[in-house]
Parts: structure tokens; C-alpha cells; sequence
């Protein structure tokens, strides 16, 4: 399950989710739309410091970038080959361009720099709080309610799925390739489907007893501090020395 | 047993669901004020069907349905209903759906109007009054099965309702949160009908036992003085006869 693990001490765990939130967003839609490298590196550069500095342990930091990182050795298989420039290199009739391996390198550091902003701020707080200043932020209330619901019942879910899982075991199941191995995972994926649809229909008439008619309430109460105010100021000032490095080299 | 004090009034109550037998036959129930009714049956009885009823989760297909002296078919009726009558979820994860108990607790408190500073507080009281000290911060789904049911149950008498409907409470709970239920519930003063397959259980907590025949609701308000010896593989453990 998803969870925090940095330092419950760190700086970063302290500072209010929203702020963290804000930051973050910033962040990612700075990186996405960059495109010089000096720009991308210093904001790996960046999120380094501030993975340190939130004190999340390194080896699960590299452990969740595991599978936006196997997603782009796929594009590092194709791009160099896919796209028309100057040649590079060539393996066989294959040849790869210089701005292929560029533009893979590009999307690496870009997905791997804002994963590392997201890895930091979940690391950093707990999910719920995360739910919570969404709410506060103004986002939209059906998307927190997903959020919120996605992960409390994910939870009972996977465990359902273990029961099923483990049912199937007891009674000899191995997987293999064959028509048998398809149908009962399809049956599983079938069961885990209504179970999931009955559950959302009781988990809804226990809130209609207590008297839910569609609208949440949050208990959570966030105060903005100063150590907030100053991260606020630095990481939208650090963004924009990002923006304007970026921009003035596209003019 | 005056009519000021009839609480749920059900009369000829039949429901089917779609393509299937009917599950409750023209069936009748009166609940007055300080009844503390068990309710026994097989499985697949109606039981948890006629609470679902009674709460307007479910539409009755004949039949009238009377609570606090007034009929109630629409659901806008029924949001009165579920303020004064708690209803207990025989899945403890049905219920809570909150990240953190206290928010779970305050949920409907919160629902009925309540400020938070209003909604916490009672919300606190409320798990104080059930031993649940500490327990704000915990996260629902990381709680065990017995202290899932009694958060629960919090999450209902937080809603300070007159009535009780509780489901199986005791199923898959040990020994020791079942006494701990028993003590909580038998020192509460309220109404409630509770579904068990626990004789033993009905027995300490309830007045009277009814049990689901032939999809209706037959009362055994007489005593009836029976004795049984018996002896079996588990009498070592000690148990309950009353």
C-alpha cells in the first residue's frame, strides 16, 4: 500500500499539504513543458534535494521509480529508430538519430523528475491529508470523493482478491496457457467485478443511515505557517528562474 | 403498551426481489418504545431484509410501514426515520468508509446539521462512552474485526437515535469483545430489535425472541420452562444456559 515513509520529522513532512500540493503542481507542468536540458537537469537537480531533504529512503525511492522506467525503455527502443534527423548510430539496417536519443533522453529526465516531485509528496504526507487539501484547494468534490474511496477500498478489494486467489489455490489451480487458465481468471476478474459493485451498494446504504445526501464534510483544519510561506516563495521562485531560463532561450 | 410508544408499526409487509420468491409474506411487526427484541431465523429468512426495509433501502412491494406513529413510503420520510433509528451493518467494512475513525464517528453528526467543533465532540464522547479512547487517528481499515464492529457501532450512537437495529453483531467476534458488546449494550437506553444466531447471546440482552417462519415474524412472548441435559465435545469450555 501506499504510505508514508519519510522522515516524520523532516522539513518537508512538516510543511501544509496544500502548499506541498501547489509546489508540486507547478513543478510538473514547469517540466513538462521544458525543453532545454539545462532546464530538465537542474530540476532533477532539484527534486534531488528535496528527495534528501524529506529523508525518504533511497532504495524505495528507485523501488517506485521502477515502472515509469521500464515504461521508457520501451521508448528508448523505438525512438532513436523513429525519428528523422542526423545519423548516430546503426545496429544492422537500423539507424538511430541524434535527435531520437535526444528527445528519448528528454522524456526520461522530464518523467522521472516529476515522479520524484509526486514520490516526494506522497512520501511526505499522509495520503488522506493529501485527500484533504485537495478538497481545501477547490478541486473539484467528486474527484476527491474518488480519491478518498479509490484508496479505502482498494484495501478491501485486494483482500478480496487474495481470498479468491487463495480459493483457487486450495483446489489445485496452476496457471498455465490454456483455455481453463483464461476462463477462471476471467471468472476471478468477473467475481472481483460484482463483489466490488455489491460492496459500493452497501457501503452507499450505510451512508444513507447517516444521513449522507451527497455532500462531505472535512474535519481537517490546515494553518499556514511561515516555514510554509518561505517554501512557497522559494519553490515558485526557484520555478520561475526554471521558466524564464526556459523561455528566454526559445526567443 | 400504549400507542404513543409504538414505534415501528409494520403491517402485511410482502417483498420479493426481482425474479425470485417472495422473501416476506404479508408479514406484521409492532415495536414499542424499550423493547429489546432478538430476532432469530435461518439464513436467507428475510432478517436483514426487513431491516433494510424498515430503513427504506429497500421498497417494500405491499404493505404499510408506520414509524413514530407516522406512515412513511417516500424517501424524503424515510431521512427522518434514519436519524432516529441506527441501523448496525453486518460487514463492519460496509460502514466505515472514512480514512480516520474520528472522521468516520463525526460523519453523522456532520450529516445532520451539526458543526464540526460539535460534531468532534460528540464524536469523542462517543468513543470515550465505548472504551475507545485513542482511537481518533487510528485508520478504519487498519483496525481488527473487533474493534471495527465497535467503532461501528460508535459510528451509530453517535447520531444519538432512539432505536437500534443491530446485524449479527457478534458474528466472528471472540469471546471478549462479546462480552464487552453485551456490557455496552445491555447498559444503553435504547430500543432495539438485533439479529443473532447466539441463543446464549439473545438470551442476556434481550426481552423477548422472535424468530422469521414461513417469511413472517412469530412472536414467543410466554415463558416457556424447559430443561435440557446434554453433553458435548466442547464442554469443557464453559458457556451459558439461562
Amino acid at each position: 500500500m501506499i504510505k508514508e515513509i519519510s522522515g516524520s520529522d523532516s522539513i518537508i513532512y512538516c510543511l501544509d499539504p496544500r502548499v506541498k500540493i501547489i509546489i508540486a503542481i507547478l513543478f510538473s507542468v514547469m517540466v513538462a513543458v521544458s525543453d532545454r536540458f539545462l532546464v530538465l537537469i537542474s530540476a532533477l537537480i532539484l527534486n534531488l534535494f528535496i528527495i534528501i531533504t524529506a529523508r525518504v529512503p533511497i532504495k524505495e525511492v528507485f523501488k517506485r521509480l521502477i515502472p515509469v522506467n521500464t515504461l521508457l525503455i520501451f521508448l528508448w527502443l523505438f525512438l532513436p529508430f523513429t525519428f528523422a534527423g542526423e545519423d548516430l548510430f546503426s545496429i544492422g539496417s537500423l539507424t538511430g538519430t541524434r535527435e531520437g536519443v535526444l528527445f528519448a533522453f528528454r522524456i526520461t529526465i522530464k518523467s522521472n523528475a516529476i515522479m520524484l516531485m509526486l514520490i516526494a509528496l506522497a512520501a511526505s504526507t499522509p495520503i488522506f491529508t493529501i485527500g484533504h487539501a485537495m478538497h481545501q484547494l477547490g478541486m473539484p468534490e467528486k474527484l476527491v470523493h474518488l480519491f478518498f474511496f479509490t484508496y479505502r477500498y482498494l484495501h478491501v478489494i485486494h483482500k478480496e482478491y487474495i481470498r479468491l486467489v487463495n480459493s483457487m489455490k486450495i483446489r489445485g489451480f496452476k496457471p498455465k496457457t490454456d483455455l481453463h487458465t483464461y476462463k477462471s481468471y476471467a471468472h476471478l476478474i468477473g467475481m472481483l467485478l460484482v463483489r466490488g459493485f455489491d460492496r459500493g451498494q452497501r457501503v452507499h446504504n450505510a451512508m444513507i443511515c447517516r444521513g449522507f445526501s451527497g455532500k462531505f464534510y472535512s474535519l481537517s483544519n490546515f494553518s499556514i505557517s511561515r516555514a510554509d510561506v518561505i517554501a512557497l516563495i522559494l519553490m515558485a521562485g526557484f520555478i520561475l528562474m526554471l521558466v524564464i531560463l526556459e523561455w528566454t532561450q526559445t526567443t | 403498551m400504549d400507542t404513543n410508544n409504538l414505534i415501528i408499526n409494520l403491517q402485511d409487509i410482502s417483498f420479493s426481489y426481482p425474479d425470485s420468491p417472495p422473501v416476506l409474506d404479508k408479514l406484521s411487526l409492532k415495536f414499542f418504545r424499550y423493547d429489546r427484541i432478538g430476532l432469530m431465523g435461518p439464513n436467507g429468512s428475510g432478517k436483514t431484509t426487513l431491516f433494510h426495509i424498515i430503513m427504506g433501502l429497500l421498497k417494500h412491494t405491499s404493505g404499510s410501514i408506520e414509524i413514530f406513529g407516522k406512515p412513511v413510503t417516500k424517501e424524503k420520510e424515510f431521512d427522518e426515520v434514519r436519524r432516529k433509528i441506527g441501523l448496525l451493518f453486518q460487514d463492519a467494512d460496509d460502514q466505515l468508509f472514512s480514512p480516520t475513525v474520528l472522521e468516520d464517528v463525526a460523519f453523522g453528526p456532520l450529516n445532520l446539521g451539526m458543526s464540526r467543533d460539535e460534531a468532534v465532540d460528540i464524536a469523542k464522547k462517543t468513543l470515550k462512552s465505548l472504551d475507545l479512547i485513542g482511537f481518533e487517528d487510528r485508520i478504519t481499515y487498519k483496525l481488527s474485526g473487533g474493534e471495527k464492529r465497535l467503532v461501528s457501532l460508535a459510528t451509530i450512537l453517535a447520531m444519538e437515535p432512539e432505536v437500534l437495529l443491530l446485524d449479527e453483531p457478534t458474528a466472528g467476534l471472540d469471546d471478549k469483545t462479546k462480552t464487552k458488546l453485551i456490557d455496552i449494550l445491555s447498559n444503553l437506553d435504547l430500543s432495539f430489535i438485533l439479529i443473532s444466531h447466539e441463543i446464549d447471546f439473545l438470551f442476556e440482552i434481550t426481552d423477548s425472541i422472535y424468530t422469521m417462519e414461513n417469511k413472517r415474524i412469530v412472536s414467543d412472548k410466554e415463558a416457556h420452562l424447559h430443561q435440557h441435559i446434554h453433553a458435548h465435545p466442547h464442554g469443557l469450555y464453559p458457556h451459558k444456559h439461562k
